[in-house]
């Protein structure tokens, strides 16, 4: 009896966990399918073009596209013609469909400045992430291997900010930013990053179990403080580094209170905030921002599955008593 | 426990500077010291610079700007002013009771999600484990704008996959996010069905710390798997928990996104959130002392929830 329990309830763990699963990804999944929708559709029985975005039930596979390519090949099979004119019109009806698939990439391309921000993402995001990892590490080694006054009291200081939630820094930030006069630049959505604290915590901790002597070693054979720290931290805090890495760029990509602030200039604006402006333009069908969100989320689909074993350890670095 | 071993290890560090011994030498001024330590504090340079432009002088600000009136030509000091306009403006009493109640009705959902996924997922096999973890792990790296986008899109009135499923069952539509009844409900259930990814990969790891030979004890004596569970998993994944409630009480404190990009705070006020409402009175209405009030605010409201929680798990037991 028992059993029998087991060896049937693992198969059922694994039916719930899959359905759950599904379920979890249909909303992305959804936003994929609808940007790759034909526009819409006119049947024999229909009096007009159905949109496929406003049908019901909701269309959970590109239906355009298969409706589409059914009813031109009943009408290739119906072509009294030679081979070769089948051919052509069999060459005609894909150039067609690829054309109207992709109708709406071009026309987000061409009309709104998407290529920009998504280019604007990937630059503020590849430089803010590679400065705050460089300032980081420095910091983090110093305040792990250093003995030196003050050091102790920097550390709690900094720690003790990652507990102040980002909205009571906003208008102060903002006010700062206006006096630097940062406003409505990039340099207003990578500096303020360089302040977080979460990466020097990370970094200490890390660099904490590295060895002294190899340090000293190093020293004894001449080695300046700078060469010491690229030649032997950077090489042994990699993994640490990785992980911060990684979180900061998502962080940072998927920012949006704060460029939606400081940002005025539409083609300044980072992937997020640009697909708000969509939105709230009301010039764009769901079809079409369902196509910016797919450009817009592919990307950190692509990084995620790259890098998926330090999203782990990231998150588990802080989670769990050791 | 990091803490106090760095305690220590700070209070040895001090230890080895004392002179002792026969050497008897005279102990180092402090302006000897940070000379002989130039290289560390250039190396803490740069990171200090940022940290003090960017987040210490905007936190000390904050509190300041909070009893002042900042104007274009002058700003003026008003005291409490501000604090009392808080109190007394029902936007600010709607928006907390607002955010409280979704926070009240999330967390424990998404603690409660992530438990249980976990259990699930936690006796399969390293591969499974792994595969499982992405699956819900996936969707919550992409921005909360794509997704607020495509919930928009399934409350949709005439035609989303709410109102569909819910046809099945013979039950009208509603126009979910247009109705004050339906609203923040609608919301709430979004936040709900978005699997808890970061919540269920820290319970995992949690879960493969324990050791197994408690689990085996237990069967020894005759425990049934749901004994095992609830008398030795969920007592000694107690800390992750607690550090689970707490993340996420805060971020459910600060929801935002979903409501710029879903709602705009209404129908009426009905989907006001305390950050919503800093947002729109900060950049909409330029009142950066109210705006200033209503964030310190918020970061009482955040520690005294986060002590009260730390408080109730650290004294159930």
């Amino acid at each position: 009896m028992k059993l029998k329990l087991s060896s049937l309830s693992k198969p059922l763990i694994y039916m719930i966990l899959l359905v759950m699963a599904l379920v979890s990804i249909l909303p992305l999944y959804w936003v994929f399918v609808t940007a790759l929708q034909l526009p819409a559709y006119q049947n024999e029985e229909m009096e007009r073009p159905v949109s496929y975005v406003e049908s019901t039930p909701p269309k959970l596979y590109p239906v355009g596209i298969t409706e589409y390519m059914s009813q031109w090949q009943k009408k290739r099979a119906a072509l009294s013609a030679g081979e070769s004119e089948k051919a052509q019109f069999h060459q005609e009806k894909m150039t067609e469909v690829r054309e109207k698939t992709f109708e709406s990439f071009v026309t987000l391309f061409e009309r709104t400045e998407i290529l920009r921000w998504l280019f604007n993402s990937l630059y503020i995001a590849l430089l803010g992430t590679f400065l705050l990892v460089l300032l980081d590490t420095m910091a983090g080694y110093v305040l792990a291997k250093k003995k030196f006054p003050g050091r102790m009291l920097i550390f709690w200081v900094i720690i003790s900010t990652m507990m102040i939630p980002e909205q009571v820094t906003l208008v102060p930030t903002f006010i700062m930013v206006q006096k630097l006069e940062l406003f409505n630049t990039h340099w207003a959505l990578i500096l303020p990053n360089l302040a977080l604290a979460f990466g020097v915590f990370l970094m200490r901790q890390f660099l904490l179990s590295i060895p002294d002597e190899l340090i000293e070693a190093a020293k004894i054979d001449g080695a300046s403080e700078w060469k010491i720290f690229y030649t032997i931290i950077i090489p042994l805090a990699k993994p640490a580094m990785a992980v911060l890495s990684i979180f900061t760029f998502v962080l940072i990509w998927n920012a949006f209170l704060w460029p939606i602030i400081v940002i005025n200039d539409t083609e300044l604006l980072t992937l997020p905030a640009g697909l708000k402006t969509l939105q709230d333009a009301n010039l764009a069908s769901f079809k079409l921002l369902m196509t910016g969100a797919t450009i817009a989320a592919i990307p950190m689909i692509i990084f995620f599955l790259m890098f998926q074993k330090y999203f782990v350890r990231g998150l588990t670095l802080g989670g769990v008593k050791e | 426990m990091s803490v106090q071993t760095e305690f220590e290890h700070s209070k040895q560090g001090a230890l080895s500077h004392r002179p002792h011994g026969k050497k008897k030498r005279k102990r180092p001024t402090l302006l000897q010291e940070i000379k002989k330590n130039k290289a560390a504090y250039l190396f803490l340079m740069p990171k200090l610079l940022f940290f003090t432009v960017f987040m210490l002088i905007p936190i000390l600000w904050s509190f300041v700007l909070s009893f002042q009136e900042f104007g274009v030509f002058e700003t003026t000091w008003v005291g409490f002013k501000n604090y009392v306009d808080v109190f007394e403006s029902p936007l600010f009493r709607t928006s907390l009771w607002n955010t409280f109640l979704y926070t009240v009705v999330t967390v424990p959902a998404f603690v409660i999600t992530a438990l249980i996924i976990a259990t699930m997922i936690h006796p399969l096999g390293k591969l499974s484990q792994s595969f499982f973890r992405s699956a819900f792990y996936l969707p919550t790296v992409t921005s909360m704008v794509i997704i607020a986008m495509v919930w928009r899109w399934m409350y949709n009135y005439r035609f989303g996959l709410f109102n569909y499923v819910l046809g099945w069952f013979g039950i009208e539509s509603i126009d979910w996010l247009n109705q004050t009844a339906t609203a923040l409900p609608a919301l709430m259930i979004m936040s709900i069905l978005i699997p808890p990814g970061a919540g269920i990969i820290i319970y995992l790891a949690a879960m493969n710390n324990i050791s197994p030979t408690l689990y085996e004890a237990a069967k020894i004596d005759g425990a049934s798997p749901f004994q095992r569970w609830w008398r030795i998993t969920v007592p000694l994944i107690k800390p992750t928990t607690l550090y689970l409630v707490i993340l996420s009480t805060i971020g459910s404190f600060q929801v935002f996104t979903q409501i710029i990009m879903m709602t705009g705070g209404g129908p009426g006020n009905a989907t006001e959130t305390i950050v919503h409402v800093i947002y729109k009175t900060a950049f909409r209405d330029f009142n950066f002392g109210l705006a200033s009030a209503q964030s310190v605010i918020l970061f009482f409201i955040i520690m005294i929830f986060a002590i009260f929680q730390y408080r109730w798990f650290r004294t159930e037991n």
